[in-house]
């Protein structure tokens, strides 16, 4: 496992950063898509894939790698510009982001994309799919940890309780949930759209073993995920305390932004913000 | 002796996993009614009890099949269906994954449990789903067949398995193959389609027919999608008339799937017999069939009005 040092975190900050200059980019040619999530796991995805997870760019089937699933299918432009960026297909593909004929739907498909496990975008069912790819990996007696990335408004989903309930009930400690607590769904704040508060109590009633953390704090972010992987008899959860749009002033804790593409104007000035280059 | 073909289901899945250790067996509950308890017995590491919750159980099993194993889901054909619609289309069809959804206690013969329990809306669902193939078998003989087939074949399946013992319609010597019909009785006046159990009540209209001196053909579909659209029309061809019989709401199902079939290649007189948009109730298998006019009797009077049908359409 590579130390985390100051220069290790340094690289992993500067990854994220470009990977949130990639979602801008991507959803503005696009003119469609979803910043506000893509934006606020960011920093999630790049500890995962850049730091944390079993994975061969070169060998997207490789049997023994990591499994990620990206519940909350609607991330998916952060998503692609972390498996772009990791080297799993060519940044330029970014390009076609939900256009015709694409392999970038607005929501993953598996069967278009190297590095995507599973076609997501209903919410609720990427966790029950993770689960299951935990326990047949547990079956088979493989080393494999999956990793699953959930949003808030996706925790009002009952499947994710009877999932929960599930992975609990058969002690699946291969699975390690992140929950993306950016506080804000499409319609507004959580806390007036469906509360789901106290949300770690909820989790830890369920049998899982809970840690909350800043989900912009990358070394606070791997240690976390690093110790909770090693809890035994119990599937896990990062609570993942993040801002909706991160990085990005105007979108930042804003439901507008949920799914709403920048224009030429919010773009240059969401590049400047992040300090992207302007090519 | 001529067993449920629930029964054939649960002890083939035993034989069959003796052999390929990647069949696994998920169950909401139900086991002991689907009979993927014996699965259960002789392989408990390789079944997971999911409990009362089949839209995990569906996703779980999506995840499984991702991982390279053969998943059976079992449950009812009422919540395979329409309490995890979604996990169907998005996790397992959508994914075009290998699981293998298993509705039971199909139809209005679903032991006197009543229209909750009563599977009217399955084929009709399934069939809409892109890429999920449909089988309906017509007893133990073709169910042992088509679970060994749909392990062969790489891709999501919805498998109809009726609670009761049904009359055994399959010929000598039968092979069933996935999207094959088989003609199980020869005639030239008129044909009778059927799938799963109403293939035996056709055999018994075709029976009360030939009395009358109609000679009756009955085209038995366990492959509901996709369908064998040649022998549709091979039927329609040679003989005067259609009718269709299912386990199932008129909509949707078997009958709508030759229909459009006939529209589309072979514009022949068809009618349909199966529930006409309504709900069941409880009953006995006897009394329901003959209540919603699903009986043989009744299928009987369906072919003497399409052959009435056909001769007005001639003469016109």
């Amino acid at each position: 496992m590579t130390l985390l040092t100051e220069e290790r975190i340094r690289y992993l900050e500067e990854t994220a950063r470009r990977i949130r200059c990639h979602v801008v980019r991507t959803i503005s040619e696009a003119g469609v898509g979803h910043p506000g999530g893509s934006l606020s796991e960011a920093d999630i995805l790049t500890a995962l894939y850049f730091h944390i997870m079993k994975i061969d760019p070169q060998r997207p089937q490789w049997e023994e790698r990591d499994r990620f699933v990206l519940s909350k299918g609607h991330g998916a432009a952060g998503l692609y510009a972390t498996l772009a960026e990791r080297g799993f297909f060519p940044i330029d593909w970014l390009k076609t982001f939900g256009r015709i004929d694409s392999r970038l739907q607005v929501h993953p498909d598996m069967h278009l994309v190297p590095g995507v496990e599973v076609s997501t975008g209903a919410l609720g069912q990427g966790l029950s799919v993770a689960l299951g790819m935990a326990l047949a990996a547990r079956l088979d007696g493989k080393g494999i940890h999956v990793y699953c990335l959930i949003g808030d408004g996706e925790n009002q989903e009952g499947q994710i309780w009877e999932a929960a309930e599930a992975a609990a009930h058969y002690k699946v400690d291969n699975l390690t949930v992140i929950l993306d607590y950016n506080g804000v769904q499409l319609m507004g704040p959580l806390r007036e759209v469906m509360e789901i508060a106290p949300i770690a109590d909820k989790w830890r009633s369920f049998n899982w073993a809970v840690a909350e953390v800043n989900g912009h704090d990358m070394r606070q972010l791997i240690t976390t995920l690093e110790t909770i992987k090693e809890v035994k008899g119990q599937p896990h959860i990062v609570i993942a305390h993040t801002v909706k749009g991160k990085g990005v002033s105007y979108m930042e804790g804003q439901s507008a932004w949920h799914g709403k593409a920048p224009n030429q104007e919010q773009l240059a000035q969401a590049l400047a913000e992040l300090g992207c280059s302007q090519e | 002796m001529v067993e449920s073909a629930r029964e054939a289901l649960g002890r083939t899945l035993v034989e069959l996993a003796r052999q390929n250790p990647n069949i696994v067996v998920l169950d909401a509950d139900l086991a002991s009614s689907t009979r993927v308890v014996y699965f259960a017995q002789e392989f408990p590491e390789r079944f997971f009890q999911m409990g009362v919750a089949e839209q995990n159980m569906m996703g779980v099993a999506a995840g499984m099949a991702l991982m390279g194993k053969i998943p059976f889901v079992s449950t009812f054909g009422v919540f395979a269906s329409r309490r995890a619609c979604d996990q169907v289309a998005i996790s397992v069809a959508h994914c075009r994954l290998n699981v293998k959804i298993i509705g039971a206690y199909s139809g209005i013969v679903s032991g006197n449990n009543g229209a909750t329990h009563q599977a009217v809306e399955d084929v009709g669902i399934m069939r809409a789903i892109p890429h999920m193939a449909v089988v309906d078998p017509a007893d133990d003989i073709e169910m042992e067949q088509a679970v060994r087939a749909i392990v062969a074949y790489p891709g999501p399946v919805y498998l109809r398995a009726t609670r009761d013992v049904w009359p055994r319609v399959s010929p000598e010597g039968y092979q069933f193959k996935l999207g094959r019909a088989v003609k199980v009785r020869e005639g030239s006046d008129v044909t009778l389609i059927g799938s799963g159990m109403m293939t035996s009540q056709c055999v018994e209209a075709a029976q009360l027919l030939g009395r009358e001196g109609i000679s009756t053909r009955v085209l038995h579909m366990p492959t509901i999608k996709p369908i064998d659209i040649e022998a549709v029309i091979q039927a329609a061809k040679e003989t005067r008339g259609i009718v269709t019989a299912e386990n199932h709401n008129i909509y949707g199902g078997l009958g709508s799937a030759v229909a459009e079939v006939l529209v589309e290649h072979a514009p022949t007189s068809m009618i349909r017999v199966g529930l006409c948009d309504c709900y069941g109730e409880c009953g006995t298998n006897a009394e329901l069939l003959h209540k919603y006019g699903m009986s043989p009797q009744h299928i009987a009077e369906a072919a003497h009005y399409v052959l009435e049908k056909a001769a007005r359409l001639l003469r016109r």
